[in-house]
Order: structure tokens, then sequence, then C-alpha cells
């Protein structure tokens, strides 16, 4: 049993980046407005169909968008590194811009510690979309 | 908004302790160490050796690491590490035959710079130098081997806990050690991996700072003062190298070799500029 509990710790922390070992607080269910609870994105047999569910479950998804490992993300525990994620679509009116910063935040500040998620190929154009929708409904 | 222009301000200012172009350890490490000192106004000098737990904001981080401080879950492993170093070797002859002042308080000059051999030497070649002087079987593949690793790291624990207290003292005067000792800078101020960080990016703009709200990011100034170390996560000793590996992992870049001239010219430099900070080895971590 230990055994297990020892091989499920190594898979996690391989599969985490930052080896950011979140232990999540499920959070009430809701397309939009905080991250979704990790047990609607981790249901197989019925993944969510909406593309804002779909860019909460990438933003918290360690291997993915694990965005909350700095920015304070409504609803889950989170990292004290950057800004609030919130007023997201009062703060960003140009959808374009967003996206900009997500896919290089480099180019806008040469020396930020941000992760060049489409550059680097860390996410996929259509994940960084639907991480936009997501955080757009914060 | 307030909040970006803060981290800005912190990113500008590591920025300023970029390297440049000449090489000049003894002013690197005053401006190394003036950083933190000015970041971290209120920890006595001293404390930085206690890694994460020397920092502000990380109060409840402390009083859980008091807690296992009062009986170190390391134990166990270091008096492993007490017993290969104690035990005779076939020829009658033990570890204690090899070192300077029988292995006591010299871990404080690890590692150094070797004009012979031209390389940075750590204990743990010296370790496994005695071993094969003495015609045994060095620690080898420690890449592969868990067990061989965290033997080793018993061993080495034990050596740098003979040396507790002591403060580094690297000496880089020659042009060879100046050569390792920018390599090694070189490595710790470079991006890599698809994460695109910098050991700098995490131990200096960050440090303090708590990564997903659970793992905060300890000071550089005082890494490698604590190793080898226990993590509560691990939960066995384990060498500077495995937690370099580790570090590199976390960003997705490739990891280096254990052992490898690269990171044992980052461990020259990483010492170095903690340099006169005593030796707490091994410790608890999170
Ligand atoms: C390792 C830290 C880190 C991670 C992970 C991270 N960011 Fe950032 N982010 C920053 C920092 C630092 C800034 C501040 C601006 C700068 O450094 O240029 C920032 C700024 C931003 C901004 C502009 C400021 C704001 O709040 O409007 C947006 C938008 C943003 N990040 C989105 C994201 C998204 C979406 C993700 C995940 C897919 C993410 N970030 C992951 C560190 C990070
Ligand atoms: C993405 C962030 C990140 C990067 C990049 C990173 N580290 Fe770390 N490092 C950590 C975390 C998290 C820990 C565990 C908490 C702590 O003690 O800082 C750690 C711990 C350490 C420690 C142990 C500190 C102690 O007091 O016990 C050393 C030494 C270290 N890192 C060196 C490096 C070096 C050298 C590099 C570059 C090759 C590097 N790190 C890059 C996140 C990072």
């Amino acid at each position: 049993m230990q055994k297990m509990f020892k091989i499920v710790v190594k898979i996690s922390f391989a599969a985490t980046w930052l080896g950011v070992a979140a232990f999540m607080a499920p959070a009430a269910f809701a397309a939009g407005g905080e991250a979704p609870d990790s047990k609607v994105c981790n249901d197989k047999e019925n993944p969510p169909k909406d593309v804002v569910t779909q860019g909460g479950c990438i933003v918290i998804d360690r291997t993915k968008g694990n965005c909350n490992a700095c920015h304070q993300v409504p609803g889950i525990i989170s990292g004290d590194i950057a800004t609030r994620f919130e007023s997201m679509a009062q703060r960003w009116p140009d959808k374009a811009k967003l996206r900009a910063q997500i896919f290089d935040a480099s180019k806008n500040n040469p020396i930020t510690v941000m992760p060049p998620f489409g550059k680097n190929q860390i996410l996929t154009s259509d994940e960084i979309d639907k991480v936009v929708e997501f955080i757009l409904s914060l | 908004m307030k909040k970006i222009f803060i981290l800005l301000s912190i990113l500008s200012l590591a920025a300023g302790v970029m390297p440049t172009a000449m090489a000049d350890p003894a002013a690197d490490l005053k401006k190394f160490q003036d950083y933190f000192k000015k970041r971290f106004p209120t920890v006595p000098f001293d404390e930085f050796s206690n890694g994460m737990y020397a920092l502000p904001g990380l109060e409840s981080y402390r009083d859980q690491w008091m807690l296992y401080n009062e009986f170190p879950p390391y134990e166990l492993g270091l008096s492993l590490g007490k017993k290969a170093w104690e035990t005779p070797f076939k020829n009658g002859k033990t570890f204690a035959s090899c070192f300077k002042n029988g292995g006591k308080n010299i871990a404080q000059g690890y590692p150094y710079w070797d004009g012979t051999t031209n390389k940075v030497r750590t204990a743990e070649m010296d370790l496994n130098d005695c071993l094969k002087r003495n015609g045994e079987s060095p620690y080898a593949d420690l890449d592969k081997d868990l067990e061989a690793r965290v033997r080793f790291a018993q061993l080495v624990a034990y050596f740098y806990s003979m040396s507790a207290g002591q403060r580094l003292k690297i000496d880089v005067s020659s042009p060879g050690a100046v050569k390792a000792y920018e390599d090694g800078k070189k490595f710790w101020w470079q991006r890599r991996g698809q994460l695109n960080f910098a050991c700098a990016n995490c131990h200096m703009d960050l440090a303090g700072k708590n990564l997903g709200g659970n793992q905060p990011l300890s000071a550089a100034l005082g890494h490698t003062t604590a190793w080898p170390a226990q993590r509560l996560e691990w939960g066995r000793l384990e060498t500077i190298h495995f937690r370099y590996i580790t570090c590199n992992q976390q960003i997705r870049a490739k990891p280096m070799k254990h052992g490898s001239d690269i990171y044992n010219n980052l461990q020259f430099y990483e010492t170095y500029m903690s340099s006169g900070l005593p030796l707490t080895a091994p410790a608890m971590r999170n």
C-alpha cells in the first residue's frame, strides 16, 4: 500500500511543472467566475463542453497552464508571485493583446518570469484561446 | 497595478546584479550578498544558512520546521553515514586517513579548485577517491542507482556534519578557479527549459515568494550550507546535485549528470556566493 502511495506520488511529481503539489480545495461548479472543480475537469466520461470551463481546466492543470502557481485565481489555492486574476474583461478590452501576453510575455517585458506559453509550445493555440475565454470570465 | 510595479522594480533590482564581462569574484560576491541584505534587512546574516525558513512572511513554515527539528527525520540516515565513515576498509584504514585533520572542520573549504587536475573537486570526489586508493569500490551510477546515491548522501552528510558551524571559505585566487567560477556563474544566470527560467529567477527575483501557495522559494544566499539535506517530500537524505537536477526538471530543462563538471562548477559558484555563512548540513527542508 505504501509502495503504491509512493508510485502515485512519484507520478504526480513527474507530471508537475514547478513541482507545485497543490492540494486544491474543490470549488463549487460554475462556468467561469472562478476555477472549475477539479472533479469536473477530470471527468473522463463526461468532459466539460463549454470553452470557458475547458479554459479554466487548462489554467489550473499543473501540467498545462498552472497559472495559479503565480497568479491568484479565484476559488483555488494560488501563489503570490504575480497579479490577481480579476476584472479581466475590463482590464483587457482588446482580446488580441491579452492573447499576446499569454503567448509570449517577454514581448512586453524581456525580464519577466512568466513562461512564454505559446512561443515555447507549453500550450497549443487552441488551448490559449480557451484560457483567454476563461480569464475574461473572471 | 501597484503589484505589477513592485514586481517590476524587484525584477529590475535583480537585473542590476547581472554579470558583467569582467571576472571579479570578490566584487560579484559583495553585490550578491548586498542584494539579499537589502531585500531582507531584518534577516540576520547567519540566518540565511536556514534557507527559506529565514525569510520574512514564512513564519508558519519556520514553526513547522522547528517542530521537526526536535526529532529530525534525517537522524537515521546520518547515523548510517557515520557508520560508513567509521567502518574500516579491507586494509584496516578508514576514511579519516584520507583527510586533513581526520576530516574534521575542513568541509567549509569544499568544493575547491584543484590546480593539478584542473578541476573543481567536491567532497564526493574526495570520498570516492579515498575508496579507490584503498582498494574499495566507489559510489557510482548516481543518476540511476537511487540506493547508491542515498547511501553516498548519508556519508557526505556525516562528512559535512563534522564541520557544522564552520564558515564557508572558498579560494578563488587562481586563474583556473576563476574560470570554473565563471562557468558556474553563467549557468546560474542563464534561462533554460521550456518554462524559460534561470536559477536566479527563482532564488533571487522570487526569493521569499510562494509558488502555488505552498512552495515558498529560498534565497540563493545560504544555498549549499544545508546539503546533503532531507526534504519531507523525499523522505531521505539527498545530494546537492540531486537538488539541482530536480530544479532543472521543474522548468522542463534537461538536467545535467550528477557529478558533472558543470554541476561542480555551479556548486563552486553558489558556495562562494555564500562565503562567510556557517555550515548547517544535514538539515530538513520543505
Ligand atoms: C511563473 C510565474 C507565472 C506564471 C506561471 C504565469 N504568469 Fe502571468 N504573469 C507573471 C508575472 C510576473 C506577470 C507581471 C508582468 C510581467 O512580469 O511582465 C504576469 C502578467 C500576466 C498578465 C498581465 C497582468 C494582468 O493580470 O492582467 C496576464 C494576463 C497573465 N500574466 C496571464 C497568465 C496566464 C493566463 C497564465 C497561465 C496560462 C499565466 N499568466 C502564468 C507570472 C506568471
Ligand atoms: C521554478 C523555480 C526554480 C528554479 C528555476 C530553480 N529552483 Fe532551486 N528550488 C526551487 C524550489 C521550489 C526549491 C525548494 C524550496 C527552497 O528551498 O527554495 C528549491 C531549492 C533549491 C535549493 C535548496 C535550498 C535550501 O536551502 O535547501 C538549491 C541549492 C537550489 N534550489 C538551487 C537551484 C539552482 C542552482 C537552480 C538552477 C540550476 C535552481 N535552483 C533553479 C525552485 C526553483
